[in-house]
């Protein structure tokens, strides 16, 4: 099944439960009650307050103007403001840095290690080694997760016991890649709220240590963000950024019925593209993000 | 965030001051706001518009309290709806009579089940009883290992094979092991599944059939969007619930899905998850929740502190003292003292919509402390005629107070100026409270 496909099947199912399912208003002509149809439609995704304002100002005044008229006019008008913030696909790729190294952030259950697993198994099937950094020394059984993931993607894992220093775990991690001649290290860390800032100092040190294994690494940042989110996640992405800066979001979770529409307000306020895409827990379920893909999914 | 609502609020306070009866287009402005502020705390678009609905069918008509503005009367009636919305203080889990009482978590991946299994059982297990916690996750890579870790540091016991496959037949088995063990609670960690995949949610019901939990409770993640409507419902629909719990609390996350959660459900939300260590798992108030979606909290808590610490006569009777400029320091004492029984000082004035403003202003509780014990060193008469007190009256209050006489002239020039306005209040019928606050 194409990723379109995997996306709409996945709200097709809610289609009863949704009012602002588009194709309802197929064909009618739009006047000033069914704008605000729009309106709810743009909440439903997650898009958040401000964006959606933004956007209705836009509808509003277009069909002002008199160049909306049908709801065909609206669907053409919605996609094309959306995918003018989030701009072109940019994929998750290795740079020429050897080893190419990755931090993997976000808080609790967003779905970092299983993303980390999926990047490996891609990794490897296109020919990059790859080292796992089993940085996630704080959650119960986070590093024979991470074990499990690295025997099925047939990528190395570096990790120390639980407990201990995570900097050190991604030191170790690079110097192996760097010794072995390793392409990519992957570093899953503890998930953690962005509002602790314990939590957000030992991630600053993580990347400090990152830096003085190699200097320029991390190359990659990665944020991974679950799609069932509210509007939490743009904090989530503020903080995170302000913290250790963030290059790249993974949104996780896109197979459920939640639409994911916060990354167009993180793509928005913090210029951060959507690298990849988790649609289902196989080893396979990761996908480049598709802008088009997305929004397609997100009305259709 | 926050402070941009209160201050969106304080300019629909000011438009809204001073008239009798809440009316339709001064509810309609306040809800507005309200409206936008639920859709940034994640309430779904859906239960905000029913919400909004009830609550101005409510509010018009109503009778502004005297120590309120019209504006904070609405924003009143609108947390008292959410508060009622959101349930009862205090859940509790309620246990079975025939133990053991069997409890089923179940929810999206990573909202948090298996932490707060381990956490649920420290609970009980703190209560004096024998818990017994079942690995049902079978699809999760190390979730059986993560329950196993979470059992050993609160000494638990947890029901797991590494060999069967089939998550109903597992949960059979513990169920049998738990009887024979006179285990008094079971808790059962499920998968993490989607609300729409059919075979796994199928699965759940079949492990439900199967064990006939006392409780099946849906764990979610406070941060949830929009969906958690559709999420809640398929869970309920399909598997059926009785209770919710809310993890993640700890962070800021606003925590609408709460409503929405509720609001499709009707179930109880029972508890809060606050944190990632085993004991942090609190009761649920439905009143700081309330509050927490609103994201003005703490203008509510104001609001009514407020009302619990001046009744209505004395604020009309200070309010005659004002404009007749009788306001004498006795009255100052008097309210200060009232200032303070409302809490920390620092807390109260952040509470105040627009107060943030005038950040920068160091508030001490002492100075408080300090005029209190100028004035009770005053006489009589000088705490009445404030033209009095000269430089030798000046020097014995100073001593008899312990202060200086420096601070002396300082709450004399504070005074003064605090009767200027009020004399700016003459001629308005209410006496908005945030201005005393702002004499300094």
């Amino acid at each position: 099944m194409g990723l379109v496909n995997k996306l709409k099947a996945g709200l097709q199912k809610t289609k009863t439960s949704m009012i602002g399912s588009l194709s309802v208003f197929t064909g009618k002509k739009i006047d000033e009650s069914t704008i605000d149809d729009f309106e709810e439609l743009l909440y439903s995704t997650d898009l958040g307050v401000k964006a959606t304002a933004q956007i209705m100002d836009a509808l509003r005044y277009e069909y002002g103007d008199g160049r909306i008229k049908k709801y065909e006019d609206v669907k053409i008008f919605l996609r094309k403001e959306i995918l003018s913030i989030l701009g072109l696909p940019q994929p998750f790729m290795l740079y020429q840095e050897r080893p190419f190294v990755v931090l993997c952030i976000g808080v609790n259950g967003v779905g970092k290690t299983t993303t980390i697993g999926k990047i490996a198994k891609k990794s490897i099937d296109e020919g990059y080694g790859t080292i796992l950094a089993a940085s996630d020394t704080f959650r119960a059984a986070a590093i024979e997760q991470l074990e499990i993931w690295s025997s099925r993607s047939l990528s190395q894992i570096v990790k120390h016991q639980a407990g201990s220093d995570p900097a050190s775990v991604a030191f170790d991690a690079i110097e192996a890649a760097k010794s072995r001649s390793i392409d990519l290290v992957l570093i899953d860390t503890a998930g953690r709220l962005h509002t602790k800032s314990p939590l957000i100092e030992e991630l600053k040190k993580i990347k400090r240590v990152v830096n003085k294994a190699m200097q320029g690494a991390p190359h990659e940042t990665l944020l991974v963000v679950d799609a069932t989110t509210g509007q939490n996640a743009l904090h989530q992405a503020k903080m995170f950024n302000e913290a250790v800066g963030i290059t790249g979001i993974v949104l996780t979770k896109l197979d459920g019925t939640a639409k994911g529409g916060i990354v167009v307000a993180i793509r928005h306020e913090l210029n951060l593209p959507v690298r990849m895409i988790g649609v289902g827990e196989g080893i396979e379920d990761l996908k480049t993000f598709i802008p088009e893909e997305f929004v397609e999914a997100l009305f259709d | 965030m926050f402070n941009a609502l209160n201050e969106k609020l304080e300019v629909i306070f000011k438009s809204l001051k001073g008239k009798g009866y809440l009316k339709e287009d001064d509810i309609d402005v306040a809800m507005k706001e309200i409206r936008l502020a639920l859709l940034e705390a994640d309430v779904n678009f859906k239960v905000v518009k029913g919400f909004v609905q009830r609550v101005k069918e409510k509010a018009v008509g109503k009778e502004v309290l005297e120590s309120l503005t019209p504006g904070q009367q609405v924003v009143k009636i609108v947390h008292d709806e959410l508060r009622n919305l959101l349930g009862k203080d205090n859940e509790k889990i309620r246990i079975a009579p025939n133990p053991p009482t069997i409890i089923m978590m179940v929810g999206l991946h990573g909202s948090g089940k298996t932490t707060t299994s381990a956490k649920l059982a420290k609970y009980f297990k703190t209560q004096g009883r024998r818990v017994l916690m079942v690995a049902a996750d079978l699809q999760r890579p190390a979730a059986i290992d993560q329950l196993i870790t979470l059992g050993k540091q609160i000494d638990i016991p947890v029901f797991h094979s590494r060999q069967l496959k089939d998550p109903v037949k597992l949960c059979m088995e513990a169920v049998t092991d738990a009887k024979k063990e006179a285990r008094e609670v079971v808790i059962v960690d499920t998968a993490g599944r989607l609300h729409i995949d059919d075979s796994l949610m199928e699965e759940l019901k079949s492990v439900k059939e199967t064990i006939e939990p006392w409780e099946v409770l849906f764990v979610a993640d406070a941060m949830t969007g929009q969906d958690a409507v559709n999420i809640a419902g398929a869970f309920n629909e399909k598997i059926g619930i009785d209770g919710i719990i809310l993890t993640k609390m700890d962070g800021d996350a606003r925590g609408g899905a709460a409503l929405s959660i509720r609001e499709v459900t009707g179930r109880p939300i029972k508890f809060i998850g606050v944190g990632e260590k085993i004991d942090m798992l609190e009761q649920f108030y439905p009143e700081r929740v309330a509050s927490r979606i609103l994201g003005m909290g703490d203008v509510i808590s104001f609001i009514e502190k407020a009302q619990e610490s001046f009744d209505q006569k004395e604020a009309l009777a200070l309010r005659d003292k004002i404009l007749n400029e009788r306001f004498t320091f006795d009255d100052l004492k008097e309210q200060l003292k009232k200032i303070r029984s409302m809490g920390p000082l620092e807390n109260l004035l952040n509470m105040i919509p627009g107060f943030n403003k005038m950040k920068g202003i160091n508030i001490d509780e002492k100075q408080f402390i300090k005029i209190e014990a100028i004035i009770n060193s005053m006489t009589k008469q000088e705490r009445e005629n404030a033209q009095l007190i000269n430089g030798s009256r000046k020097k014995r209050i100073a001593k008899g107070s312990g202060t200086e006489v420096v601070d002396i002239n300082r709450l004399l020039k504070q005074y003064k100026e605090m009767k200027k306005m009020m004399k700016m209040f003459k001629g308005k019928k209410a006496l908005k409270l945030s201005n005393l606050f702002s004499m300094k």
